[in-house]
């Protein structure tokens, strides 16, 4: 019996239906209820062949005759380090050798249903926390059945024997049994009810810097994403999609498109013109030299100008109400000192360097599919449904993913779709490839954010009052997510705001969320990514005009945040708050939890008379609770510093005459390595809950930086990115 | 029919000479390691070796590769030897790893130009090569490293 089809029949948390999907979502989220718009989940899909010697205890784990060990995981792996962190947590309570152990990445099946959402998806910094229990206890479990089989080979007491490095041994004989040569025997025997967990001081691997087990494949090239997959037969094929977003093609002429050399086939789809060809070059010529009229569709003449006029407009009317603390209106009427201030955040791309992609081989009567996915379940059923193939003749293949950061959990699923929906008029497995091109104008940004505050000072400069009005298009909206919208109020719109941790006593966060043809999408740190630029900067500007050190203004409003004090206090520490700043530099803090981690940033900067701004020096202390992979915390971190200060400087993807102006990394730039500060991470020890780790250090890197060059040259940044000319000298 | 000698083996491919050797790597020889970020050398994905020398293979005709000695990130080295490549596992400097391939192939002409490179000569030589998930502090520490390794391994 194949490990998941096992798994399945051993009915834990496996048949899930609609109902149970609402169940979980809404226990898990506090209340929060996903409503499912499609209408079944998947069953079961035949999932790992195991061989017959081997031992397949759960749907997570399988010993080889051979000794070696294959993990698989559900999630997906897009550089964030579950490839080996989650093998860690099981290997750690196996005892298993771990030069011996492997990744596998799973098929779409329930038993790899994420613990808390009750599909397979990869997303919200939860892949640690929410597996953390679901590892650690398919290893414990793997651990007994090889200890029994000892045990009943030795016949001795199961309690007698003890495990290390893939071994049983039976401590008053030294007799010593390969994990391996236990497999066949292991896996006749029935998994215990309950299994009891290390003490953590009892940890091997969890805790510990371990090597990647992904990092030799992805040194010589041999790591496969989806757009090396091959398959015989196969053709690219390369799309013309609308160059606005809402249009559509009303004519096309493919005559000189055809009669380019490897164009096979002109598709017409939904979303677009396929080219198809012989390989992507062809492809991609036959793709531009289709001539398409389009019916421009609502965003004709529409620009980033007007949307900003609009945005600002609507931010002087009152929103849906967030969160409401005592009377703002009062509080702020009876002010001693009053500030306002407007705050413009671009739409941004996710430009992973992986462009967009899919390989689908759709045939009568079965459909594969290999994707870089953030979101299986919802994959393979799109796939299984645009292809009208019933789901368990529908396969999805998890390949590594050329970076993700919310890209690849698209609640349309349109990348698969097109692919399948090519294959399946095309009559042969397709790749689609989206240029650099496509895929930086093919929307699901960021959404563009419009912030108005209004903060009021009490005579003794405390904050009596804040208000904040946010605008921006909720994701959410029209999606299987969209229950998730409470009484108008979509929380990725507003999360990091409405919940501050910071003593207010008369607060109001209220919302609109205009909607408009450009489609968004959560990207690194969702909301967060422009919630904490704005309160981190509009708190410093607070605590200027009240003549406070921000950093202590923040350690008084924090006063009953704990966690929030103590990386705040470790990052003042280790950057030297109180020590003078360098000649020529100036020094900003920030601090902000997301994903239920908590980080805090001292930013180090310095800017030339042309206005060119240096980001010198990150210092970063955060918890993020147990800890599994002190490496993996640390690449997280310094990536995240990178990919928040790319937006900071360069990030803008703005709209001209109703197109997307930017098309490739000339014009939507990445930070460089030459332009990369000095990043120093430090982890606080903690037992506190555990958070995530792939998107919290995002949000409060940017408003350190704007901080810091506000303290060095009292010039404000209210809208990103920072431009030079914001900061020239006069 | 162009000739093309890639990874020391020879090979002939019906391609259109004005392709990019990008595409002809990747999809008549298999070679998929070398990847596709941009298509406008703005990126260095893509980079491979021609003569030694390190060019953007999305903007490469296949036919200037011909007659020329083309070494892809597959063939940098036999079961991970490279200096780099022992550095890259050392110091585990890879995220999602879609860029990797092409920063090792710009390291690797950095390196062999100028065995003991500083901190500015690392900013120069890698300027062209963008990692998303910003692993350029682990790509200079690794250069470093390798710059080590290769030292030692000279001195033995």
């Amino acid at each position: 019996m194949s490990a998941a089809s096992r798994a399945a029949s051993g009915g834990q948390a496996t048949k899930l239906n609609r109902r149970e999907f609402l169940k979980t979502g809404a226990a898990a989220t506090g209340g929060l209820v996903i409503a499912l718009h499609f209408s079944t989940l998947a069953p079961s899909e035949a999932a790992l062949a195991a061989a017959p010697a081997e031992f397949a205890p759960n749907a997570f784990v399988r010993v080889a005759p051979d000794g070696a060990v294959t993990v698989i995981i559900g999630k997906a792996e897009m550089g964030q380090g579950v490839y080996t962190s989650l093998p860690m947590l099981l290997a750690d309570e196996m005892d298993a050798d771990w030069t011996r152990v492997h990744c596998e990445f799973a098929p779409v099946d329930p038993a790899y249903n994420h613990t808390v959402f009750g599909i397979m998806l990869t997303g919200g910094s939860t892949s640690i926390w929410s597996s953390y229990e679901q590892f650690r206890k398919a290893g414990a479990t793997a651990r007994a059945l090889l200890v029994q089989a000892a045990a009943d080979v030795w016949t001795v007491p199961p309690a007698d024997c003890r495990t290390e490095n893939s071994f049983v041994i039976h401590t008053a004989s030294g007799r010593r049994a390969a994990y391996g040569d236990l497999a066949a025997k292991a896996a006749e025997l029935k998994p215990p009810a309950a299994v009891t967990l290390k003490d953590p001081k009892d940890f091997k691997l969890i805790g510990k810097p371990i090597h990647r087990l992904d990092t030799p494949a992805k040194c010589n090239g041999s790591a496969t994403f989806s757009i090396d997959v091959d398959r015989p037969g196969m053709l690219v094929a390369v799309l013309a999609r609308p160059p606005l977003f809402g249009g559509k093609a009303k004519s096309f002429d493919a005559t000189a498109a055809k009669a380019i050399p490897g164009v096979r086939q002109v598709i017409e789809i939904p979303r677009g013109i396929a080219v198809v060809a012989d390989g992507y070059w062809a492809a991609r010529r036959g793709r531009d030299a289709l001539k398409i009229e389009w019916d421009e569709g609502p965003l004709a003449g529409y620009s980033s100008a007007k949307q900003r006029a609009d945005y600002a407009a609507l931010a002087k009317t009152p929103g849906v109400v967030a969160r409401k603390e005592g009377d703002v209106a009062a509080a702020l009427a009876g002010a001693a000192k009053k500030l306002e201030a407007e705050y413009e955040l671009p739409y941004l791309a996710h430009a992973t360097m992986e462009p967009m992609n899919c390989v689908a081989d759709v045939r009568a009567d079965s459909c594969e599919v290999w994707a870089g996915s953030q979101f299986q379940t919802f994959d393979r059923m799109t796939a299984a449904q645009a292809a009208g193939l019933k789901p368990e003749q529908t396969r999805l293949h998890t390949t590594f993913l050329g970076g993700g950061f919310g890209r690849r959990a698209v609640p349309d699923c349109h990348m698969v779709l097109e692919a399948v929906q090519v294959s399946k008029a095309a009559g042969v497995p397709i790749k689609v490839i989206w240029t650099r091109e496509d895929d930086m104008r093919g929307g699901y940004y960021r959404p563009f954010f419009y912030h108005r505050l209004a903060g009021g000072l009490d005579a003794s400069g405390n904050i009596a009052a804040w208000t904040q009005t946010i605008v921006g298009q909720s994701f959410l909206a029209g999606t299987p997510f969209a229950s998730m919208i409470k009484n108008g109020v979509d929380g990725t719109s507003v999360e990091g705001a409405a919940d501050t941790p910071y003593l207010i006593p008369n607060l109001l966060v209220d919302l609109h969320s205009p909607s408009l043809e450009v489609p968004t999408l959560w990207w690194r740190s969702v909301g967060h990514s422009h919630t904490a630029f704005v309160v981190e900067s509009f708190l410093d500007e607070l605590a200027h005009e009240a003549g406070k050190d921000p950093y202590e203004l923040r350690r008084k409003l924090l006063a009953r945040a704990p966690r929030h004090l103590r990386v705040l206090d470790l990052a003042a520490e280790k950057a030297g708050w109180n020590s003078p700043v360098p000649p020529g530099r100036g020094r900003g803090i920030a601090v902000h939890d997301s994903f239920g981690s908590y980080f805090a940033y001292v930013a180090e900067v310095s800017v030339a008379k042309s206005g060119a701004l240096t980001v010198h020096r990150m210092v970063c202390a955060l918890d993020c609770g147990p800890i599994v992979n002190p490496d993996t915390i640390k690449a997280q971190v310094e990536g995240a510093v990178i990919f928040a200060l790319t937006a900071a400087l360069r990030g803008e993807i703005t709209l001209e005459n109703g197109r997307v102006r930017q098309s490739n990394f000339n014009d939507y730039q990445m930070l460089r390595i030459y332009e990369c500060p000095e990043i120093e991470v430090h982890i606080v020890e903690s037992t506190e809950k555990q958070g995530g780790i792939g998107e919290p250090g995002v949000p409060c890197a940017a408003p350190a930086v704007a901080n810091a060059i506000f303290a060095l040259t009292g010039k404000r940044i209210r809208r990103l990115p920072i431009r030079a000319g914001d900061l020239r000298s006069a | 029919m162009l000739t093309l000698v890639v990874n020391g083996n020879r090979s002939t491919v019906d391609v259109d000479p004005a392709t990019p050797l990008l595409w002809v790597l990747r999809e008549n020889l298999h070679l998929t390691g070398t990847k596709y970020g941009c298509g406008m050398a703005l990126c260095g994905a893509c980079t491979v070796h021609l003569d030694g020398e390190a060019v953007r293979s999305c903007v490469t005709p296949v036919s200037r590769a011909v007659g020329k000695k083309v070494t892809t990130i597959e063939g940098l080295s036999a079961g991970l030897t490279h200096p780099l490549q022992r550095a890259w596992i050392e110091l585990d400097v890879p995220q999602c790893g879609y860029c990797q391939s092409g920063q090792l192939m710009a390291a690797a002409v950095l390196l062999r130009e100028n065995p003991h490179p500083t901190d500015e000569d690392i900013n120069e030589g890698m300027a062209g090569n963008i990692c998303r998930c910003g692993t350029y502090p682990r790509i200079r520490r690794a250069i470093h490293r390798a710059a080590a390794l290769m030292a030692e391994g000279k001195s033995r």
